[in-house]
């Protein structure tokens, strides 16, 4: 111990972390949050049943004639729930890449690569076919599903130690064996019941109410401060195993707290919209690339990944209800075409360097 | 080719008289393996054939089968047999022969254990074709569906193998990742084309999940010269093959020209592709494995181990597809039997000691 205090780390440890989030942004975060605020502002005010320009509403807003009964149920109890729901979930997505991309320490470790939220998804179905689909008993059952997932994978992953190829190979079997898992589930089913399921297996925001977001956030964001905890931990643990540990951090537990919160960061989502895929993947990296955090601020990262993958939720989410006239696609589409792209984009790059 | 190159320096250190002698009973061994393994994967493949004619939700008996067979009608078991049990095990024949000869030419071009068309989003890539060939240019006809589907094909395989690359060397994780990522963009537009063209979805959806019902013999006769050809002209690369196991410099030094090869297995397996595609839609994880399973059976030698793929593949689609009629009350796609069979053997491959050093 005396000669650990004598060595000089240049790194101040807590052993136990106080809660400290951080309230000092950088610009670019700044700039990202109104990007955010203005999209989400502009996607509850725009749509077929309360037309009119921008101005209009302003000036009615202005004016104090604000909506009829039919606009406010329209904008508060369809749209804003389903905003909300995109900036909660795709901030908890973004977290959830974020932590698993730095236990892996490879960008392609996100949850959606290797299968949890597809495994999430399982264990919705299998709650709903055979226990029941009281709101809260989904919850656990997605969030079983997630931990079931995680568990073949490291499971079949483990040899000798972990290697991140073999991890996302392992990953990608599992999930194509619990997709096709699930879609004979939902086969198995009713029709109708199939047909919600189809549409729901790539992950949709459609019918979001305030009755199911609201728990859910709470639960989130109960998820989210406990990770902002653990981040110095997670940051310390990207320097190995060895290192960490002899910097006093108990290198099990943290791993085990933090996939813990990241496979609940990732499944509590899937309980109300399914397995919303690539968001997760993107968002760290994302956050990453644009410079968003500084150098040195260890606990902006996961915020950043948050704030990333809240922005990149809506505009998907807009894009899959605004893009095409006539057609309102599930928002998974848009973010599998979108982040499909983005792993192609990522691929290539790290091939040149 | 583990074997293979690891059996050369223990034989050299042997005296000669000894190598010899003990080369000979190598291949006598081995022969007898082979023609072993080959005589049972014959006769399982009837026995497979047989089994997906009898078996269904309503069972057929074997003689009323042969009665059938022989041109007597015997009404309602004839028509079923006619229209859905023979066009169905003569298209998962077909389809399985050319999924496993491409699985084999992409593992082989590659040197990669993990590859597989339905990995790689070459079969998706197809599917997406004939989708935008009926959607968006009004394909009908057979021809049409196989024209997109090959064309799909080749596109995906080309756009999966310039981004899979590393160095200008194929590299196993990021082809399996390039392919991954290419298969879930292709698939999401699929199924929204799907959604966005509802009329058309009943024409789609056959594409879009990937299935061996098919109601008329039009389907696997059409593909089937296309097939057996490929297959025999991909018997005919198989010493080429053999060489560019060796490694590049080894390969060219025996005389194998190596882009060459390379592009007529590319078309070979575009062709393959696009056949299985236009026939069934997109069926993975079936051309995984038999590759391996036929090299453990024959060793490394790509002469066998493409004839064997030839027979072992629908060996396994066929028998997938007859379990995924009853196991469930309505029917179960071949697609998601194969990747219940095929993701645990991924994931075995992917535990294998050499594909951690790949």
């Amino acid at each position: 111990m005396k000669t650990l205090q004598s060595l000089n780390t240049g790194q101040r440890v807590n052993m136990i972390e106080r809660l400290r989030i951080p309230f000092t942004l950088t610009k670019t975060q700044i700039f990202v949050l109104l990007g955010l605020f203005l999209l989400s502002t502009y996607s509850l005010f725009i749509g077929q049943h309360v037309s009119g320009s921008l101005s209009d509403l302003l000036s009615n807003l202005l004016s104090g004639t604000l909506f009829d009964p039919l606009q406010s149920v329209v904008i508060w109890q369809w749209r804003a729930p389903r905003i909300c729901a995109a900036i909660f979930i795709g901030g908890a997505l973004g977290v959830s890449g974020a932590i698993f991309q730095s236990l892996v320490k490879n960008p392609l470790g996100s949850p959606d690569i290797t299968g949890f939220n597809v495994g999430a998804f399982t264990g919705v179905l299998l709650t709903m076919a055979f226990i029941g689909v009281h709101f809260w008993l989904v919850v656990i059952g997605a969030i079983g599903g997630g931990l079931f997932a995680a568990m073949l994978v490291y499971l079949f992953a483990y040899r000798d130690g972990m290697s991140g190829f073999r991890l996302i190979i392992v990953g990608i079997a599992v999930s194509a064996m619990l997709s096709a898992f699930n879609m004979w589930l939902s086969l198995s089913v009713s029709l109708e019941t199939a047909m919600t399921a189809a549409l729901w297996s790539v992950g949709s925001l459609n019918g979001i109410t305030w009755a199911k977001l609201i728990p859910i956030s709470l639960f989130l964001g109960i998820l989210l401060v406990f990770s902002a905890m653990l981040v110095t931990r997670m940051k310390l643990l990207e320097m190995g195993d060895d290192l960490a540990a002899a910097l006093g951090v108990s290198v099990h537990k943290t791993r085990l707290l933090l996939m813990l919160i990241g496979v609940c960061l990732t499944a509590a989502p899937t309980a109300i919209t399914g397995p919303i895929a690539f968001i997760s993947l993107a968002a760290p990296q994302i956050a990453k690339r644009l410079n968003l955090s500084k150098q040195n601020s260890k606990k902006c990262s996961l915020f950043s990944a948050a704030l990333v993958g809240a922005f990149l939720l809506v505009t998907a989410d807009y894009l899959a209800q605004y893009a095409l006239p006539e057609t309102k696609f599930p928002v998974g589409l848009v973010t599998i075409s979108l982040g499909g792209v983005y792993l192609v984009y990522l691929i290539s790059n790290e091939s040149k360097n | 080719m583990q074997t293979y190159e690891s059996s050369v320096p223990s034989t050299t250190n042997l005296q000669p008289v000894h190598a010899e002698k003990n080369r000979h009973q190598l291949h006598a061994l081995s022969r007898k393996k082979r023609f072993f393994w080959l005589i049972a994967s014959v006769a399982m493949l009837i026995l497979v054939a047989f089994a997906s004619l009898t078996i269904g939700s309503k069972p057929i008996s074997i003689v009323s089968i042969f009665q059938t067979l022989n041109g007597n009608d015997i009404g309602l078991e004839s028509a079923i047999i006619w229209e859905g049990r023979i066009p169905r095990t003569l298209n998962g024949l077909f389809v399985g022969m050319a999924l496993g000869v491409s699985g084999a030419l992409i593992q082989a071009i590659t040197r990669n254990p993990l590859a597989d068309p339905g990995i790689l989003g070459v079969n998706v890539g197809a599917s997406l074709a004939i989708a935008i060939g009926i959607v968006f240019m009004g394909a009908s006809s057979l021809m049409d569906f196989f024209v997109f589907s090959a064309a799909g094909a080749l596109i995906t395989s080309v756009l999966v193998y310039a981004i899979g690359q590393s160095k200008g060397r194929p590299d196993p994780l990021r082809l399996t990742l390039a392919g991954v990522a290419i298969g879930a963009v292709l698939g999401g537009i699929s199924s929204g084309l799907t959604l966005f063209n509802p009329s058309a979805f009943d024409a789609i959806r056959f594409w879009v999940i990937g299935s061996l019902d098919v109601r008329t013999l039009d389907i696997p006769l059409f593909i089937a010269p296309i097939v057996i050809l490929s297959c025999i002209a991909a018997f005919s690369l198989t010493p080429s093959l053999n060489t560019l196991g060796l490694g590049d410099a080894l390969a060219s030094t025996l005389g194998t020209h190596i882009i060459k090869t390379q592009a007529a297995c590319l078309i070979i397996i575009t062709l393959l592709c696009g056949c299985a595609t236009a026939a069934a839609g997109p069926i993975g994880f079936v051309s995984l494995m038999m590759p391996h399973i036929a090299r453990w059976m024959v060793g490394p030698d790509q002469r066998w181990i493409i004839p064997f793929c030839c027979l072992l593949t629908p060996i396994l689609l066929i028998s997938s597809d007859t379990v995924g009629r009853v196991i469930l009350t309505s029917e179960l796609q071949v697609s998601v039997v194969t990747a219940f069979i095929g993701a645990p053997i991924l994931i075995y491959l992917a535990r294998q000691k050499e594909a951690s050093r790949l």
